[in-house]
């Protein structure tokens, strides 16, 4: 569809632009290294959003253990470019390979479950492999993975970014999406319709895993350090806030949410309970009364932003825009 | 002298026996609730370490002594369980399940970090509320608070079961977990025995904080969160839903660890009830007691 | 050879016969109903020739070949569709796309050609596109074909559940209670609806329906159950002066 393409087009010179503006602001030090540093983290926290909401808001799989996807992808990563002296990019595509493939030999036998019992056993795989990390003398086991370089730059992180986003917003705007969606809505219809419910499951959890793991890579090699306390499942938690404040199965609310709730971090750094505290609240009051987040299943577009003005908002999966 | 393997074996069944009833207390409020309104309790965990906290203050502020404090601890437990259950989970009653899920964890979190800013993350020392008395047997020794463990979580189980299955609240609950339809329309105020189920299971994990925090000395906000996922798969393991599959769990459950982490390795104590949790997830996820209930198409 | 063909199909549940010795055979291009009391299995029986439920003894072939075991997914893609008694709709999503989702494993394009946007995925999307409003014309629900299922009226959902079973191409096509909740007026357009998607959509149709006149009046065939077990089998004349029949409906004649 020709309108696709234009508007594919406009977003794509917008991200180009702001990469430009603000890789300009870098080099200038107009930017100094603490808004740096937090620009790169809501780039990744968007990446660990958008990749966590392909499993939980798109396909419905309660999914909270994240952060072990994350962290293979970080720890995979820094053994390539630390002990096997590779390049970012290898370090990258293995992070993201290594995630993607336990994400598969997980997903397979656990999507299975449903509900409550498949979000207790990703929790709990979450925790055993950051436990088995954790006894790994080889990649530091408790004192940590130091000694990573400084591989990740905003250039890096910014196109990775959009390349998440562009990837995943493609793969829901497609039959496969689609049939992601539909195990979400009605699982019983979808394999009535003849859906492998399984395989695309299993899809959904092995693509967000993958995602996971090239956060984990970028986060690694931006901080010198890999940790198992980083990975623990309240950075799952986290990460799931950041979704479920955004609105499961939104994109735009996913990448709006990590933004907003990546400076609220930053700014109650100092007060780390009072941030687990105005997060646990936020879980709480969004579920009692606005459970579907911000912008709950839809995204933001030019044609929506044109109706603000009265008239109603249809919720499709087709024709979606970020920017 | 000489530990042979026997020995060995015997003690950490001892030290199993305990940590299982430990465990087995707080199992039971996971699989009551679970029970009645298909809701996993995330915050369940932290309700055991508000018990130890007030049985903290109890003994140190008000210089209660064991019993009186137990009781009170388990009392104050049970409002929190059931303002809870009234505050964040009933108006979700019919919401879809991620929504209550997530609300749960909101609570843990919000208890936990509530706790730590409350009380501060220092671990407190729990005051010597009960002699400790160390009986040897050869090789092995058996710790008297061990026993007071033990002793008190029979007590309370057995009380338990009389309840749930001799009396008329106790009746209630099983037809509310069966069916909540229909005991509604038999006429049973549905809210309040749900209500009753989170007190009663609230105040059972309060016990069990307390007599951990007697026996290991140290509390801390966090204390919960470890416990409360074990003892959740130690439900899970005897059959969630299932009263007496809790208990059974939770003994296994402590067991197990207990044996893990004599013969194997103290480090992957914790893994062990992961682990345990996906192997039954995968080949009998109703548990060892548990019935497979199937969806209506 | 007949389309369908079942053969001393049960199912047990604990202690319970839900259906036994169910033995059907359904030649292709004809319209048969099921008819039964409530409870008497008739939704269980649907639920084990599309899968859902594994039987506990028989066997089911289409075309002459097994599915039992195979899971409703490839019974579909073998050519069975259906509808459901409580409607399964997916709700939160359009109408457009919910004629759409039913279309996907006739879509050859993969994952890498949705992300990049490149080869089949363009036409294949424009094709579904065409296809799925074609179909929803059909069935008058092409205005409506950006509207959110749950939206619309109960009929309308109804249709469309039928319009989506039909968008999977299906050999043979069963509705479950298609005309509840209808009132008369909705049942005859309905009964209408049928026998002209039969014709031309070249189908075979076994549904389930309460609905005496819809049956009689539709049906080519019927088979009555009660407690699990057909009772009597054959045309609507004959199943209307059926004792046996009259009386698992009605009970026995008082003397």
């Amino acid at each position: 569809m020709i309108g696709n393409n234009k508007q594919l087009g406009l977003s794509i010179l917008a991200c180009i632009a702001v990469y430009g503006v603000i890789q300009t602001l870098i080099s200038l030090d107009v930017i100094g290294s603490f808004w740096q540093l937090n620009i790169v983290l809501v780039c990744i926290n968007i990446i660990l959003a958008v990749s966590l909401n392909l499993i939980n808001g798109f396909t419905g799989q309660f999914s909270i253990g994240h952060a072990g996807f994350m962290a293979v992808g970080a720890y995979v990563g820094a053994v390539l470019t630390v002990k096997f002296h590779l390049s970012f990019i290898i370090a990258l595509l293995g992070g993201a390979a290594s995630a993607g493939i336990l994400g598969f030999l997980i997903g397979l036998p656990t999507l299975r479950l449903d509900g409550d019992y498949l979000a207790i056993a990703t929790l709990g795989l979450g925790e055993i492999i950051r436990i088995t990390i954790l006894n790994i003398p080889y990649v530091g086991g408790a004192s940590g993975f130091m000694g990573i370089p400084r591989y990740t730059t905003f250039t890096w992180v910014f196109f990775l970014t959009v390349f998440t986003v562009l990837f995943i917003r493609n793969f829901i705007n497609s039959t496969h999406g689609r049939a992601c969606i539909s195990v979400r809505e009605n699982q019983i219809a979808a394999e009535a319709m003849g859906i492998d419910t399984t395989k695309y499951k299993v899809m959904a959890f092995t693509i967000g895993a993958a995602f996971a793991g090239v956060a984990g890579t970028l986060f690694a090699h931006y901080f010198y350090i890999a940790h198992p306390a980083s990975f623990t499942f309240m950075k799952s938690f986290d990460i799931l806030t950041i979704v479920v404040l955004g609105g499961l199965g939104s994109i735009s609310g996913s990448i709006t949410s990590a933004i907003l709730l990546t400076f609220i971090s930053a700014a109650l750094a100092s007060y780390p309970e009072w941030r687990m505290i105005i997060y646990s609240l936020m879980l709480i009051i969004l579920m009692l009364y606005r459970p579907q987040g911000l912008f709950g299943n839809k995204e933001i577009s030019l044609k929506m932003l044109g109706r603000l003005m009265g008239g109603n908002k249809r919720g499709t999966t087709e024709n979606h825009q970020t920017f | 002298m000489d530990f042979t393997f026997t020995q060995q074996l015997i003690q950490q069944l001892i030290n199993g026996l305990s940590l299982g009833s430990i465990y087995a207390l707080i199992a039971l409020g996971y699989t009551m609730v679970y029970g009645i309104i298909k809701l996993i309790n995330f915050a369940h965990g932290d309700i055991y370490m508000v018990g130890a906290y007030v049985a903290f203050f109890a003994t140190t502020v008000l210089k209660l002594s064991f019993f009186p404090a137990l009781f009170l601890a388990m009392v104050v437990a049970a409002m929190i369980g059931v303002l809870i259950e009234k505050l964040a989970y009933r108006p979700l009653r019919y919401a879809p399940r991620i929504a209550v899920l997530i609300t749960a964890i909101g609570v843990s979190l919000l208890l936990e970090y509530g706790g730590i800013l409350l009380v501060s993350p220092q671990p407190r020392t729990f005051p010597a509320v009960f002699q400790s008395k160390v009986f040897t047997f050869g090789n092995i020794v058996v710790n008297s608070q061990q026993v007071l463990i033990l002793g008190v979580s029979l007590a309370l189980m057995v009380i338990l079961t009389y309840v749930v299955q001799r009396t008329k609240i106790g009746k209630a609950m099983r037809a509310v977990s069966f069916d909540t339809d229909a005991a509604k329309l038999m006429g049973i105020d549905v809210d309040r025995v749900i209500s009753i189920t989170f007190a009663i299971g609230s105040a059972l994990a309060a016990a069990a904080g307390m007599l951990v925090g007697v026996y290991y000395n140290s509390i801390d906000p966090l204390m919960g969160i470890m416990p409360g996922l074990k003892a959740f798969v130690a439900a899970v393991l005897g059959g969630i839903g299932v009263i007496p599959g809790a208990m059974v769990g939770g003994v296994l459950m402590g067991v197990i660890e207990a044996l893990v982490s004599g013969f194997i390795s103290s480090t992957y104590r914790d893994a062990a009830a992961f682990a345990i949790l996906i192997i039954i997830l995968l080949f009998k996820p109703s548990g060892l007691l548990g019935k497979n209930v199937r969806e209506k198409v | 050879m007949a389309l369908l063909k079942t053969t001393k199909l049960s199912k047990v549940f604990g202690g319970l016969k839900a259906v036994s010795d169910f033995e059907v055979t359904i030649e292709k291009g004809e319209l048969i109903g099921l008819i039964g009391p409530n409870g008497a299995g008739k939704t269980t029986a649907f639920n084990l020739l599309t899968g859902v439920y594994e039987p506990t003894t028989g066997e089911i072939e289409l075309d002459g070949k097994s599915i039992v075991g195979l899971r409703p997914y490839q019974i579909t893609q073998q050519g069975f569709a259906r509808t459901f008694q409580n409607i399964r709709l997916f709700a939160e999503l359009t109408v457009l796309d919910n004629v759409k989702i039913a279309y996907h494993f006739h879509i050859k394009y993969g994952i890498l050609e949705s992300v990049l946007r490149i080869g089949r995925y363009h036409n294949e999307e424009a094709e579904i596109e065409k296809k799925a409003i074609a179909l929803l014309e059909i069935f008058q629900l092409a205005d409506k074909k950006d509207e959110i299922a749950k939206n619309l009226s109960y009929g309308e959902q109804r249709r469309l559940e039928i319009a989506r079973a039909l968008a999977a191409q299906p050999k043979l096509l069963l509705l479950d209670e298609p005309a509840a909740g209808m009132n008369p007026q909705e049942t005859q357009e309905l009964m209408k609806m049928i026998q002209w998607i039969k014709k031309e959509f070249d189908l075979t149709i076994l549904l389930i329906e309460h609905d005496m006149s819809l049956v009689m009046n539709v049906c080519e065939r019927i088979y009555v159950l009660e407690y699990g077990s057909i009772i009597a089998q054959g045309v609507p004349e004959e199943i209307k002066s059926n004792p046996r029949v009259i009386e698992a409906y009605l009970g026995e004649e008082v003397e």
